[in-house]
């Protein structure tokens, strides 16, 4: 585990970017990378800052390599932004890459909500701490769900999803089903709605 | 008491549930941690979730805390291996194959059925939340200002949870002038 941390300083000549040509991408280059994401990905949209640093900045990756990971991270369970980096590192240096990757995004955020969590637990009940906790946990709702709306405003097919979506929310917050039971059910029977068409393949192969 | 083996428990099987993200987690997450095994308060997992969305990196690190408090350290650590550790070693696994099968039909019902899905599990993740945070006039504009600025203004969310903190001191907290 050591050794990674060994891994000498990027070749300077390829700092400055002036020539294209792609160089071997070590599991300690791939643990820097998103050692840092993670650390400046302050405020969510972690999405962005991994296109802007995996794309744009070090192009590990192309763009339609990038929305192919994506679609495949939100089909997925677990965090969009822990997926990625599985499937990034995976593809940039295979299992050891992946776990670099996932560990580095992790753990700033970690060890900041670890030192957060430690003082709110000796601060938490302080009259001024509650008032502005209050504050904070409204906007958060606000927030959560402008990025619910957003991504959906991407990633939905059709205007009937809206159907599909309101019996998961009915299912969960009215029926009081649990998420895994609603997942399943709602799931299969949104995903039978979409089964292959014959018209699909014609297109496809086209 | 131990409480190890039931975060290991508690957190894998919500990590399973994470479809479309974190939030879609949340309502499990309230009753398993709040109601089954009482390691938090619901106010307390509410501070705890929309601090977190002011940290940098994947959104659910505030589950962290939950095993601090829970078992100490080594619970914080525990909760992170059973948290990101099942759903990983899945997007691992499944990710290899899912590229070899671009040209699988089902590939593609799969991606457009789960998709509005997990919009679902978001937004009833959402509610739950809001259930407890959103108390009055003065809660439900704060998230509706937020939510409006958001969809139209290019800033920095961060910054706009830390004005609703301002916001909740003058409104809630005690006079200090």
């Amino acid at each position: 585990m050591n050794d990674t941390a060994a891994v000498p300083a990027p070749d300077p000549k390829a700092a400055l970017g002036t020539s294209a040509a792609p160089r071997e991408i070590s599991v300690g280059d791939i643990f820097i990378e998103f050692l840092l994401i993670g650390a400046t990905s302050f405020g969510g949209g972690v999405v962005a800052y991994l296109r802007n640093g995996l794309v744009s900045k070090r192009r590990w990756i192309n763009d339609k390599e990038f929305v192919e990971f994506l679609a495949i991270s939100q089909t997925l369970p677990g965090l969009n932004a822990t997926n990625m980096a599985i499937l990034v590192g995976d593809e940039l240096r295979g299992a050891l890459g992946a776990i670099a990757a996932v560990v580095g995004i992790c753990l700033p955020g970690a060890l900041l909500m670890y030192a957060v969590g430690m003082a709110y637990h000796v601060h938490g009940d302080r009259p001024m701490v509650t008032a502005a906790l209050k504050g904070v946990a409204a906007a958060a709702v606000g927030l959560i769900l402008a990025t619910t709306w957003q991504l959906g405003r991407k990633s939905l097919a059709h205007t009937y999803d809206v159907i599909f979506i309101a019996i998961t929310v009915l299912g969960v917050n009215y029926l009081h089903q649990s998420v895994p039971r609603v997942l399943i059910a709602v799931g299969l029977i949104a995903i039978l709605w979409y089964h292959p068409r014959k018209s699909d393949k014609e297109g496809a192969a086209r | 008491m131990n409480q190890i083996p039931a975060l290991i428990r508690v957190f894998s099987y919500l990590s399973i549930l994470t479809v479309g993200g974190g939030m879609a987690a949340f309502p499990e997450l309230k009753i398993l941690t709040v109601d089954v095994h009482h390691w938090l308060t619901f106010t307390q997992l509410i501070h705890l979730y929309s601090m977190g969305q002011m940290a940098p990196g994947p959104n659910m690190m505030m589950i962290v805390s939950i095993g601090d408090w829970a078992a100490g350290t080594l619970g914080a650590v525990v909760v992170l291996i059973a948290f990101f550790g099942p759903t990983a070693v899945l997007a691992f696994l499944v990710g290899r194959l899912w590229i070899k099968l671009a040209k699988w039909p089902w590939r593609d019902s799969i991606q457009k059925g789960l998709a509005p899905v997990s919009i679902g599990l978001l937004l009833a993740g959402c509610f739950t939340l809001a259930k407890g945070a959103v108390t009055g006039a003065t809660t439900a504009a704060i998230a509706f200002l937020v939510f409006v600025i958001l969809l139209r203004v290019k800033i920095n969310p961060a910054l706009l949870v830390l004005g609703g903190a301002v916001v909740g001191a003058f409104a809630y907290g005690p006079k200090i002038f």
